[in-house]
């Protein structure tokens, strides 16, 4: 390598690693990146992107069984695994390629390997220990900052060790051989409603477990009991205020011992398992033993411009802690950067402006307070509801399933939350965060015009529905 | 070309001021973001900042200037390479476009003969970025060098909403959101902040469509405007701490009334025994006979002790007997009797109440038992004077009725620390009770 000291390294190549790394080098930084698997990290390979394309084989799969409805006369004969799945990779590396394209378009260097903290060099520059992925060490690296964004990966628990073929994590349940005829998903967050989704839709008879008293347990209320309804519908099986207490593998089926809170627990045989119980930080063997670098609960603690105590040390997106999201970690390294190079006026992260989607059908999406929570900060709320069934392109499309919420603080109108579901909805959350990072109230929204005919009239309505000006229902 | 600097509308309501001061003398290099002058308003001092550069030509509105109209010219200001040569022609211009209702001025600038030059737009203020109102009956076609031509304030929905609600003033607020846009929290900041940030009172906006029914706001008086600046500074800078001691003055009162009763002429009061007091009591304690400075205190040999008077105009003024402990009660009578007729119709000379050392404040004609009263900078200590009343007394463990009179003792903790305080007061009381000394 030609160049070996830095003013901004940046470990993990993910959406908070490699966009870090483009901001930096917009600003000046003379940047470098190690990765030791793939740029774009889980999110471009194993995660949000190549999980899209499958989802998209499920929706198609499930247009083709309604096609009747449309007047279309089609019959879905089979699902040919190993093309969807081919087609998912292909995705994820056509996207990874892109990302190395962006490197090297913004003169970053990428290292393939892995880096550690190594102590001080001279002038206060931070040394790092880097493998190079041949496992040769790679002499001398050096830089003024040091971003940590090696990301995080799936939790497991005590008795419910993944084996990778019967019982997998995200990673294998993306990449399947064959498909199970009953498959088991503990845990229904983002990650495990997806894949519930996407295994029921081409097949499979699905039984969700969820240890909170709802699944989704992040969204709005109302949101969780509609989708557990929804799925219901669709013939999966869901389970909440329950636990997975053991899972024993024998000739090739798990046997899972399933305990309600209340009630008596029993078991249930699966061909599949897939763990979707949270996230773990990869904070191992980055050398943060010698550092003031704190990890709790396996996340590195950080304030809110991801300083980690280590002066020159920071840490952004999922190994930094919750909300696990891409476009989050992305934006936090924008910020930790900006910060960096000293860009004036850099506000901090606000979390209740960082939208989540969840790409099951139905869609789900967003942003902001539930409206427990606004209630439990003390907001006196104005709610607002406008279901599918009233929208004329909802109809149109023939997907009459799901409903715009909205809280709004009734003192001062502003918009605390908006939660979706149904079609498109993920597609429609950014019009609230605009909303939101603007700070608009519920005036500039009624007085906003929204398009006919589109879904996002439901967005309109549901502000008009919170003030008692609903128009189309 | 040389540019008018006009009087800026520093509030929406705004529609004439006051000049306080002047930062920049005449032949000051200006630059621009330099605080040139002071304004004065009816709710703030507010500074000007120039969005120009050049130098300052000629200053039209001599400093303490009262109400001038705005938009009126207050200066003309040289571009670079300008020389005092076009001064003469741009001062006439600004006089042809100063408002008609002009000001008192206290200097009036020699105009000459020239060509009229048009005074250049320039960008809005960074001091008001609100439309400006036009309260001059002859508004000033250009915009005024130092205020916003229709600029808009860049604030969120919630910010305004907020503000609103509240009566705030948005174009008051520093706005921390990109491009300096005002957001919610900057509001919410402002208000925490009493308002404070940007001299604004958090009710600043009263005028402005809050107000219930009848509400009215009247102009205040300099009297006022002056009370309300040297208290507000004294509470703010001055740290104060207060002693309060009883007195018995049944003794006092009984030589009172014999001093009444011997000399018809004479009607001598407590509170001229409370002065006399303070006047000895000061020469016995005379480290607590001084001011806190920032180079060093102040230590007065004469013992003038100011007297708070509430004047018939609504008003508080403080005459001062001079040199009260080398004054006899009689003299102390007579002098505070003629002081307190002329202070209450506002005919005193300024050196009857200018200076002074030390402070009285006497509520006991109004019933008022115990009080706390504001130092008036720069003396350190002011004393609260209650009324004499009759109160259970416990004297060797017996319970009987004396005439009791509460003192409290306000004092600068700069300059006089708790035991001094303490011990002052303790020689006040000392004296009060004592009074054959006061007649000495």
């Amino acid at each position: 390598m030609a160049d070996t000291t830095f003013d901004l390294i940046v470990i993990g190549g993910g959406p908070g690693g490699y966009v870090s790394a483009i901001r930096a080098a917009q600003l000046g930084l003379k940047t470098a990146v190690v990765e030791r698997e793939h740029m774009g990290g889980i999110c471009l390979n194993w995660g949000c992107i190549p999980t899209k394309a499958l989802l998209r084989t499920a929706e198609v799969a499930h247009l083709i069984e309604r096609a009747d409805d449309f007047g279309i006369k089609a019959k879905l004969e089979s699902v040919d695994l190993k093309k969807v799945v081919a087609r998912s990779r292909a995705i994820a590396g056509q996207l990874s390629k892109g990302v190395s394209g962006l490197m090297k378009k913004n003169k970053i260097t990428v290292i393939d390997g892995h880096a550690r903290l190594d102590g001080l060099g001279a002038g206060g520059v931070r040394k790092l220990a880097v493998t190079g992925a041949d496992g040769k060490a790679l002499e001398g690296i050096t830089a003024k900052n040091v971003i940590i964004a090696t990301g995080a990966r799936a939790r497991a628990l005590p008795g419910l060790e993944p084996d990778g073929k019967h019982i997998v994590t995200y990673k294998e349940a993306m990449v399947p051989a064959t498909m199970p005829k009953r498959l088991l998903v503990i845990g229904s967050g983002a990650i495990g409603i997806e894949f519930a989704s996407f295994y029921s839709d081409l097949g499979a008879d699905v039984t969700v477990v969820e240890v909170m008293d709802r699944i989704l347990p992040v969204e709005d209320a109302d949101i969780s009991a509609f989708a557990e309804r929804a799925f219901k519908k669709q013939g999966l099986t869901i389970h909440t205020a329950t636990s997975v207490t053991s899972l024993k593998v024998d000739k090739g089926k798990v046997t899972a011992e399933i305990a309600p809170k209340e009630g008596k627990a029993r078991k249930e045989t699966f061909d599949r398992v897939i763990l979707a119980v949270g996230i773990i930080g990869n904070v191992e063997d980055l050398g943060l033993e010698k550092t003031k670098v704190r990890v709790e609960k396996g996340h590195i603690q950080i304030n809110q411009w991801g300083e980690t105590g280590e002066t020159g040390v920071y840490a952004i997106g999922d190994v930094a802690g919750p909300p696990w999201l891409a476009h989050k970690a992305s934006h936090e390294g924008v910020v930790c950067v900006e910060r960096i190079a000293g860009v004036a006026g850099v506000h901090p992260l606000d979390v209740t402006n960082t939208p989540g989607c969840t790409y099951c059908r139905p869609q789900v999406a967003s942003v902001g307070l539930t409206e427990a929570k606004a209630k439990e900060l003390g907001h006196d709320v104005k709610v607002g509801k406008f279901p599918f069934i009233g929208n004329g392109k909802a109809i149109a499309l023939g997907e009459t399933d799901g409903f715009v919420k909205t809280v709004f603080d009734s003192k001062t109108g502003a918009l605390l939350g908006a939660h979706l579901i149904g079609a498109e909805v993920t597609e429609l959350i950014q019009g609230f965060v605009v909303a939101k990072t603007l700070e608009t109230t519920e005036a500039e929204l009624m007085a906003s015009v929204f398009p006919h005919p589109t879904l996002s009239e439901m967005m309109h309505e549901s502000v008009l529905d919170a003030y008692g000006r609903v128009v189309h229902i | 070309m040389a540019i008018t600097i006009k009087m800026p509308a520093l509030s929406p309501t705004m529609t004439e001021g006051t000049l306080a001061s002047w930062i920049k003398k005449e032949g000051d290099a200006v630059r621009s973001g330099d605080i040139i002058a002071e304004i004065e308003t009816d709710k703030a001092t507010m500074e000007v900042e120039a969005i120009e550069e050049g130098t300052l030509g000629k200053i039209l509105v001599a400093a303490g200037t009262e109400g001038i109209a705005v938009n009126a010219p207050i200066a003309v200001l040289l571009e670079e390479g300008e020389d005092k040569s076009v001064l003469a022609a741009a001062v006439k211009a600004a006089e042809a476009a100063a408002p008609k209702p002009a000001a008192k001025q206290a200097s009036a600038p020699a105009p000459e003969s020239a060509p009229l030059p048009t005074p250049k737009p320039v960008a809005p203020s960074k001091v008001e970025a609100q439309p400006a109102p036009k309260p001059s009956p002859q508004p000033s076609p250009q915009p005024a060098a130092l205020v916003a031509s229709g600029g808009r304030v860049f604030a969120s929905p919630l910010a305004r909403r907020l503000a609103k609600d509240s009566g705030l003033e948005i174009s008051r607020i520093t706005g921390s959101g990109p491009h300096g846009r005002i957001i919610a929290a900057d509001v919410e900041a402002f208000a925490a902040s009493g308002g404070a940030s940007a001299g604004g009172g958090i009710f600043a906006g009263v005028g402005q469509g809050f107000q219930p029914a009848g509400t009215r706001i009247e102009p205040h008086s300099n009297m006022r405007k002056v009370i309300a600046r040297r208290l507000s500074e004294s509470t703010q800078t001055v740290p104060h701490f207060y002693v309060t001691m009883d007195c018995d003055i049944d003794a006092l009162l009984d030589i009172r009334k014999e001093i009444n009763d011997t000399d018809e002429t004479l009607k001598v009061s407590v509170n001229d025994f409370v002065i006399r007091a303070c006047g000895l009591a000061l020469r016995q304690v005379p480290e607590a006979n001084v001011s806190w400075g920032d180079d060093g205190m102040t230590v007065y040999d004469a013992a003038d002790i100011s007297i708070a008077v509430a004047t018939d105009a609504g008003g508080l003024i403080t005459p001062i007997v001079r040199a009260a402990d080398k004054k006899g009660l009689a003299a102390i009578s007579t002098e505070m009797k003629d002081l307190a007729v002329r202070a209450r119709t506002g005919k005193l000379a300024p050196e009857e109440y200018q200076g002074g050392t030390f402070s009285i404040s006497n509520m006991g004609m109004f019933g008022v038992r115990e009080f706390t009263a504001i130092i008036n900078p720069p003396q350190s200590c002011i004393l609260a004077v209650g009324a004499g009343a009759e109160r259970a007394v416990v004297r060797d463990g017996e319970l009987g009725i004396a005439t009791v009179m509460t003192l409290t003792l306000s004092c600068d903790h700069r300059s006089v620390d708790g035991a001094l305080g303490a011990k002052l007061l303790g020689a006040i009381k000392e004296l009060i009770e004592h009074p054959v000394r006061l007649v000495l």
